[in-house]
């Protein structure tokens, strides 16, 4: 690592100020990501403004319909959190591993935009919104490509708000070493209708819109005969070429549906 | 920078630099070798400890992170000469081949006994070890020492 600079602000006003003051500066929420990139050499940063002595941005405030997460509670506080909407704290429990979760947060993980990450499925599938230090966005406009968000440079993803799914569930084939999706679905029924987010199949979290519309109908496993998974950025690689990911993301959303009806 | 923390049990302080991993701080500055680097990429286990209880990985933390935090590293858990209960199930169990994983390995079951209790089920614990590699493949008797061992931990709590 090239050495650098650590703050540690009080709150977010000042951790702003630090970031913007900075000529080359970065947040630090969990690490789980950017450590290992430093570590590597893939990033040098001039700063790192660590978030974690900002103990309001890890709430977790439930509501019967919905629930507002701060952007620096743990994939561990909301997997373990008593009363989590089923979905996503079961989602939070299948990130990495019990230490990953330990450290890893929801707002670092969005920020991130990595295209196999969880969060981003949770996130869009059940059109949550993105709170940040520089206004609000729908889920449906936050994720604008691979690694990147519409997030405005030094803002900070300050909370996420989920509004209660009526059913939801996510399915993820995970990578054996790393625990990364290689297809992820995640479905959820909301007010306005089905939602289908597929992660890790595409260069950058997807909706499947014939999905969606075939499950709005009938919400049955029998109503998706005949969907393929396709998309113009399909990522393929050594461990799974771009067919067989598609293939994935039609299994996993089988799977979806049929974990979401129980 | 400084930072204070509570290392083992002990107040400390130290100057360390910003970019210097938590790992690579307790092993070269500090002497605690029993806490191992094996992969140095977030996936073996082999560097867990415990920061305010819970365990994480000392390759993919900053020593400045842990500024006012309580750690428990290998070396702090014999007590007067006798063996954490966790250490001596996987003595008794044989839990180790090579044992370059155990320190890892015992954190991470101290943690599955915190969150999950006495009475664990060898599914969780296996479970549980996501996070946690052992290149002898001796994973057998490490799910075994950790049942064990948190049988013992329940006895003795």
């Amino acid at each position: 690592m090239t050495p650098f600079v650590y703050h540690k602000p009080v709150n977010v006003d000042e951790g702003l100020a630090r970031l913007k003051a900075s000529s080359d500066g970065a947040w630090l929420a969990g690490g789980m990501t950017l450590l290992p990139t430093l570590k590597q050499r893939l990033r040098e940063v001039t700063d790192l403004v660590d978030l974690c002595a900002l103990h309001d941005l890890t709430n977790i405030q439930l509501g019967a319909n919905a629930v507002t997460i701060g952007a620096m509670a743990t994939h561990a506080m909301i997997a373990g959190h008593p009363d989590m909407f089923p979905a996503l704290a079961s989602l939070a429990a299948g990130i990495g591993d019990p230490q990953v979760r330990n450290r890893g947060t929801i707002g670092g993980s969005l920020a991130n935009n990595d295209p196999s990450a969880d969060w981003p499925a949770a996130v869009l599938a059940c059109n949550a919104t993105v709170v940040t230090s520089a206004g609000s966005f729908a889920a449906d406009e936050f994720f604008t490509g691979m690694f990147s968000t519409a997030l405005s440079e030094g803002a900070l993803i300050t909370a996420v708000h989920f509004e209660k799914p009526a059913r939801a569930a996510y399915v993820k084939f995970r990578h054996p070493a790393s625990g990364y999706a290689m297809a992820g679905v995640f479905v959820a029924v909301m007010e306005t209708g089905v939602r289908v987010a597929i992660t890790g199949a595409t260069a950058c979290i997807k909706r499947w819109p014939a999905a969606e519309l075939a499950l709005t109908k009938t919400f049955t496993n029998e109503s998706l005969a005949g969907l393929a998974f396709e998309s113009e950025d399909m990522l393929g690689d050594i461990h799974a070429s771009a067919a067989y990911r598609a293939h994935l993301a039609n299994v996993m959303l089988g799977r979806a549906v049929a974990k979401a009806m129980v | 920078m400084i930072i204070n923390l509570n290392l083992n049990d002990k107040a400390i302080s130290a100057d360390v630099v910003p970019e210097r991993l938590l790992v690579d701080w307790l092993r070269d500055e500090l002497g605690l070798t029993g806490t191992h680097v094996g992969c140095d990429t977030s996936q073996c286990g082999a560097c867990n400890i415990l920061v305010n209880g819970l365990s994480i990985k000392a390759c993919t933390m900053l020593a400045v992170q842990v500024d006012g935090c309580t750690l428990l590293t290998i070396e702090g858990l014999t007590k007067h000469n006798e063996l954490h209960p966790m250490q001596a199930a996987f003595r008794d169990n044989h839990g180790l081949q090579c044992g370059f994983c155990t320190p890892g390995m015992i954190i991470a079951g101290i943690e599955i006994v915190r969150r999950h209790g006495s009475h664990v089920d060898a599914v969780t614990v296996a479970h549980e070890l996501d996070g946690n590699i052992c290149r002898c493949t001796g994973y057998q008797n490490i799910v075994a020492a950790i049942i064990d061992g948190a049988r013992r931990m329940g006895a003795s709590a």
